[in-house]
C-alpha cells in the first residue's frame, strides 16, 4: 500500500522585491500534523515534491498554541493560525500564503508592527502612579470581568485586519483590534482616565468611522472576541465626545 | 553624569518588569527580543500567580509560602532570596491588579483564589486559564507607554549573540544579529540583564515556545557565566502529546477538582464512561489521600511513568492516563478553564467537558539557570539575570504558579540592582572590547554560512531532543547520561559539518536556528553530566540507583563552567543557604 501523503503549495517570496513563486511539497502523512509540524518537515528536508532542493520556510512561530499571535497566515484563503490548522481538517493540496495587507518580509513573514503602534496612538494601558506597593486595585465584580476578560484575550494576530475591506492603504483605518482594546481600557476604572484621549484618537481619519460593518472581523478572530459590539460601543462614544468638544469649542 | 544605559534582553515578564523598573527609575532601556514582546513565551503561563494573600480565611502566610516552597524545592533554593520573594508576592498581585490584568473576582469584587500543587492553600490568584498572557500583557501595556514617552527602545526581531567584554571581564554592551537584515552590530551598556527564559528546545518537543533554546544563556556560559543547577529539569505532568510540541495542560485543572486516573484492567476496552468508579484507579488520590491530584509536579509525574511503564496500565497500552473534568459543571468550567479548555479541543478534538483527556508528563521548566548572587548578577560584573534563565528560586522542583511571581521579582530586582551598579562603574577605556568581539561574531557568521558538508542542522537538533529526552528527564541512569554526552560529544563533531541550504542574507531563519543549535548542544553537557555527578535523588532529579536524597554530600548548588575542552565543563559545589528552615525530609503522601 502506498503511504499517505499530504500536499502542500506554498507561496515564497525570498523578500519583497522578488517575484513570488509556488513550491508544491508531498510530506508523509502522520496523525495530528499541523501546519506548523509540516514545515518543520519541510526544514529537515528541504525538497519540492519535483525533487528539487529547495531552503526551509520563512514563517513567524513561537508558542504553538494560539495564545501568541505569531503564525497568522492565509490558509486555503483563510486568515488563521498556522499551528491550530490539523491537516486532517483541511483540503488538499493545502495552500499557504502570506498575510496580504501587510508589508512582505519574507514568504510567510509579514511585518505586523501597525498593530502595535495603533495601540500607542490609543493609549491603550492603564496609567499607574508607579509600581510600587501602593496597596490593593479598585474592586472589580465578576460581571464586569467576564465583559472585560473576553476583550483582554486579544492575541494581536492581526487576522481581524487582514479581512477587514476597509483595512487598507487608502483609509488608514486602526482595524477592530484596537478598536476593542479601547473599550477595555475605557472599561477599566483607573484606565478610563484617559477615555477621551482614546476617543479622540478614534475620531478622525483612519478612525472608527471608517468601519463599513462587514462584520469580517468578528469571523476571523481566533478567539472569539466580540469585535463588532465593541466597535459599535465605541463608535456610540466617539460620538458623544465628538459633540461635547464641539459644544465646549 | 548621563543616566545610566541598560540592555534588556528578552520582553518576557522578567524582561518587562526589570524594563518598567529602570524606565521608572530614570534609566534608559534598549529592550532586545527576538519576537515582539507582547508574542514571548510568557503568554503560555496559564493556571496563575502565588501570593499569601489569605483572603479565604485559611490563615495562609508569606512564612507558608517560603516553607512550601523551599520544602517542594527539596530544600536546594537559597533561602535568602526565596523568602524575599514571597514577602514581596501579595504587593506584586496588587500591583498587578492596578494595572487592569482581569483577574478573576469573587461575588464581592475581590481577588479569587485557587488552589495549585505542593499546597493545602488557596494562594493563587488567575486570570481564567490564560493568567501568562494577561500578565505579560499588563506589563507589555506600561512598557508601552513608556516607550510612547521616549524611556524605553525596543529592538524586536534582532538576537543577542554575546556580551561584550573590557580587558577587566566586565560586561560593556552586547552583539546582536538583525533576524531580518542579517546585519550584526555591538550596542554598548553599562550593564546588562538577561532574561531569556527557559530552555526547552534542548528536549526537542517540550511545552516551551519556538525562542525557549537556551541558546543566550548558553553564549554567556561560554563567555565565563557560571551555569547552575542545570540538571535541575521539571517534567509537568499533564501535557498534549502533539507533533510539533508538547501542550501544557494546566495544574490549574486538578487545582479546579480535576482527576487523574487509569482503569485498573490493562487496556480496558469499555467505553470511558461506563467504567464504574470502583474500577478506576485515581493513583494519586490513593497513594497520597493529603495532597491527592495536586502533588508537586515531580511526584505526579513520576506516578504517572510508574503507572505507564512499571504497572502496564497506560490507557490503550498507550503512555497516556486520564485527567478527568467530567464530573463539574459547565459553567464552572468555562468560567475558570476555557482557556485551556479550549486548546484541547481545537488540537485533540475532543470536548474535554464531556470526555476526560489523555494527557502525558511532556519537558516544561529549568530550574537551574545562569548562577546569579542576590542582587541577580552573575559571576561577570554587568551582566545580570532575571526569571527562568536564572537558578536562584525553585530549588530542585518549582511549584505550579511559582515561576509568574519570580519572574516579576526577579526582574524588580534586577533592574534596580543594573542602576546601582551601573552608577559606580568606572568610565569605559576605548571601545570596552567591542571591536574585538564584533570580530569574533562576524568570523563565525561567514563560517558559518559557507561551510561545506553534509549534515542537516534540524535532523541533528532532532537527535539532541530525543537523546536528552530519553535519558534525562524523569529517571536517569548514569550509564544513560553517560551514553547522553557521549552522543553530544559526537554530535558536536558532526555539527563541523553542517550545511545551510539557506545561504541568504535576509530573514534567513534557518542561519539564526544553526547558530542556535550549537549553543544547545554546549549547554546540554551542563544539564547531562550535572545529573551525572549528583548521586542521589532530589525534587525532580531521580536515580533508581540512588532513591534518597543525601544532604551530607549533595546540599549544594552545582555550577558549571565552560572550559571548551572535549571533556564538556568543570564543575564545582556551593553550599546552599538554609538558615531559615532547616532541612527535613519532603513527602507528600502525609501533611507536612
Amino acid at each position: 500500500m502506498a503511504t499517505r501523503t499530504v500536499q502542500f503549495e506554498i507561496k515564497r517570496r525570498a523578500n519583497p522585491e522578488a517575484q513570488a513563486v509556488w513550491e508544491r511539497f508531498e510530506l508523509e502523512w502522520r496523525p495530528g500534523m499541523n501546519v506548523i509540524s509540516s514545515m518543520m518537515e519541510i526544514a529537515t528536508n528541504p525538497v519540492t515534491a519535483d525533487g528539487r532542493e529547495t531552503t526551509p520556510i520563512t514563517y513567524d512561530s513561537n508558542c504553538l498554541e494560539e495564545i501568541c499571535g505569531s503564525c497568522a497566515m492565509l490558509i486555503n484563503g483563510r486568515a488563521r493560525m498556522a499551528c491550530s490548522a490539523l491537516v486532517d481538517n483541511l483540503e488538499q493540496p493545502i495552500k499557504l500564503e502570506p498575510l496580504s495587507k501587510f508589508p512582505l518580509v519574507r514568504d510567510l513573514q509579514v511585518d505586523r508592527s501597525v498593530l502595535f503602534e495603533n495601540l500607542k496612538r490609543v493609549k491603550a494601558w492603564v496609567p499607574v502612579d508607579g509600581t510600587y506597593d501602593l496597596g490593593s486595585g479598585p474592586r472589580v465584580f465578576p460581571q464586569e470581568q467576564e465583559v472585560n476578560y473576553p476583550l483582554s484575550n486579544c492575541i494581536s494576530c492581526t487576522c481581524c485586519m487582514e479581512v477587514c475591506p476597509q483595512f487598507n492603504e487608502e483609509t488608514g483605518f486602526v482595524g477592530a483590534a484596537t478598536i476593542a482594546q479601547v473599550k477595555l481600557f475605557n472599561n477599566h476604572p483607573t484606565g478610563k482616565v484617559l477615555m477621551e484621549d482614546r476617543l479622540r484618537a478614534l475620531a478622525g481619519d483612519g478612525g472608527i468611522q471608517e468601519c463599513g460593518f462587514a462584520q469580517n472581523c468578528v469571523e476571523a478572530c481566533p478567539k472569539q472576541i466580540p469585535l463588532t459590539n465593541a466597535i459599535s460601543d465605541v463608535g456610540r462614544d466617539v460620538m458623544v465626545q465628538k459633540v461635547k468638544d464641539w459644544v465646549r469649542g | 553624569m548621563a543616566a545610566p544605559r541598560i540592555i534588556v534582553i528578552g520582553g518576557g515578564l522578567a524582561g518587562l518588569a526589570a524594563v518598567i523598573k529602570i524606565a521608572e527609575a530614570g534609566g534608559n532601556v534598549d529592550l532586545f527580543s527576538i519576537v515582539p514582546v507582547k508574542r514571548s513565551h510568557s503568554v503560555c503561563a496559564q493556571g496563575g500567580i502565588n501570593a499569601a494573600k489569605n483572603l479565604k480565611g485559611e490563615g495562609d502566610t508569606t512564612a507558608l509560602h517560603f516553607d512550601d516552597t523551599i520544602y517542594g524545592g527539596d530544600f536546594l533554593a537559597n533561602q535568602t532570596p526565596v523568602k524575599a520573594m514571597c514577602e514581596a508576592a501579595p504587593a506584586i498581585i496588587d500591583l498587578l491588579d492596578r494595572m487592569g490584568v482581569p483577574f478573576n473576582r469573587t461575588p464581592e469584587g475581590l481577588l479569587d483564589f485557587r488552589r495549585f500543587g505542593g499546597t493545602l492553600y488557596h494562594r493563587t490568584a488567575f486570570a481564567g486559564a490564560t493568567t501568562g498572557q494577561q500578565l505579560l500583557y499588563a506589563l507589555d501595556e506600561q512598557v508601552r507607554r513608556y516607550e510612547s514617552e521616549g524611556k524605553v527602545k525596543k529592538y524586536e526581531g534582532w538576537e543577542f549573540l554575546s556580551a561584550i567584554l573590557d580587558s577587566k571581564g566586565a560586561c560593556r554592551g552586547i552583539t546582536a544579529l538583525d533576524l531580518r537584515t542579517m546585519e550584526l552590530k555591538a550596542f554598548a551598556a553599562d550593564a546588562i540583564i538577561l532574561a531569556t527564559g527557559g530552555n526547552g528546545a534542548i528536549f526537542g518537543k517540550s511545552t516551551n515556545s519556538v525562542v525557549c533554546t537556551g541558546s543566550a544563556q548558553s553564549a554567556v556560559f561560554q563567555q565565563g557565566v557560571y551555569y547552575a543547577n542545570g540538571e535541575f529539569i521539571q517534567v509537568h505532568p499533564t501535557s498534549i502529546p502533539g507533533e510539533d510540541k508538547l501542550r501544557l495542560m494546566s495544574e490549574s485543572a486538578r487545582g479546579e477538582g480535576g482527576r487523574v486516573w487509569v482503569p485498573r484492567t490493562p487496556s480496558d476496552k469499555r467505553p470511558i464512561k461506563s467504567i464504574p468508579e470502583a474500577e478506576r484507579f485515581y493513583f494519586l488520590e490513593e497513594w497520597y489521600p493529603k495532597y491527592g491530584n495536586l502533588v508537586p509536579r515531580d511526584v505526579a509525574t513520576r506516578a504517572i511513568h510508574k503507572v505507564v511503564y512499571e504497572l502496564g496500565l497506560g490507557i490503550d497500552g498507550q503512555p497516556m492516563v486520564y485527567l478527568d473534568l467530567t464530573h463539574i459543571d459547565r459553567e464552572t468550567l468555562n468560567r475558570k478553564l476555557e482557556g485551556i479548555l479550549e486548546i484541547y479541543e481545537k488540537f485533540v478534538g475532543d470536548d474535554p467537558r464531556e470526555v476526560p483527556m489523555k494527557i502525558f508528563p511532556g519537558m516544561h521548566y529549568t530550574m537551574g539557570g545562569v548562577w546569579v548572587d542576590f542582587n541577580q548578577m552573575t559571576n561577570v560584573p554587568g551582566i545580570f539575570a532575571c526569571g527562568e534563565c536564572e537558578y536562584q528560586y525553585h530549588g530542585a522542583n518549582r511549584l505550579g504558579a511559582n515561576s509568574l511571581v519570580s519572574c516579576i521579582f526577579g526582574g524588580f530586582m534586577a533592574g534596580p540592582n543594573a542602576i546601582k551598579y551601573a552608577k559606580s562603574l568606572p568610565a569605559i577605556e576605548g571601545d570596552g572590547g567591542a571591536a574585538a568581539e564584533l570580530l569574533r561574531q562576524s568570523e563565525t557568521n561567514e563560517k558559518l554560512i559557507n561551510n561545506q558538508g553534509g549534515e542537516n542542522p534540524f535532523k541533528l537538533w532532532r537527535e539532541l531532543g530525543s537523546t536528552m529526552t530519553e535519558h534525562a528527564t524523569v529517571i536517569r541512569y548514569n550509564k544513560n547520561l553517560k551514553a547522553a554526552d557521549e552522543k553530544i560529544v559526537e554530535l558536536l563533531e558532526r555539527y563541523k559539518n553542517v550545511n545551510l541550504s539557506d545561504k541568504s542574507q535576509w530573514a534567513n531563519t534557518s542561519f539564526a536556528f544553526t547558530r542556535q543549535l550549537y549553543n544547545m548542544l554546549e549547554l546540554s553537557r551542563t544539564i547531562v553530566q550535572g545529573a551525572l555527578l549528583r548521586d542521589e535523588s532530589r525534587g525532580a532529579h531521580y536515580k533508581p540507583d540512588f532513591v534518597d536524597r543525601n544532604d551530607e554530600k549533595f546540599l549544594k548548588t552545582t555550577k558549571a563552567s565552560f572550559t571548551g575542552e572535549i571533556s564538556g565543563p568543570r564543575f564545582e559545589w556551593e553550599e546552599v543557604d538554609t538558615q531559615f528552615i532547616k532541612p527535613r525530609p519532603r513527602r507528600y503522601d502525609a501533611a507536612k
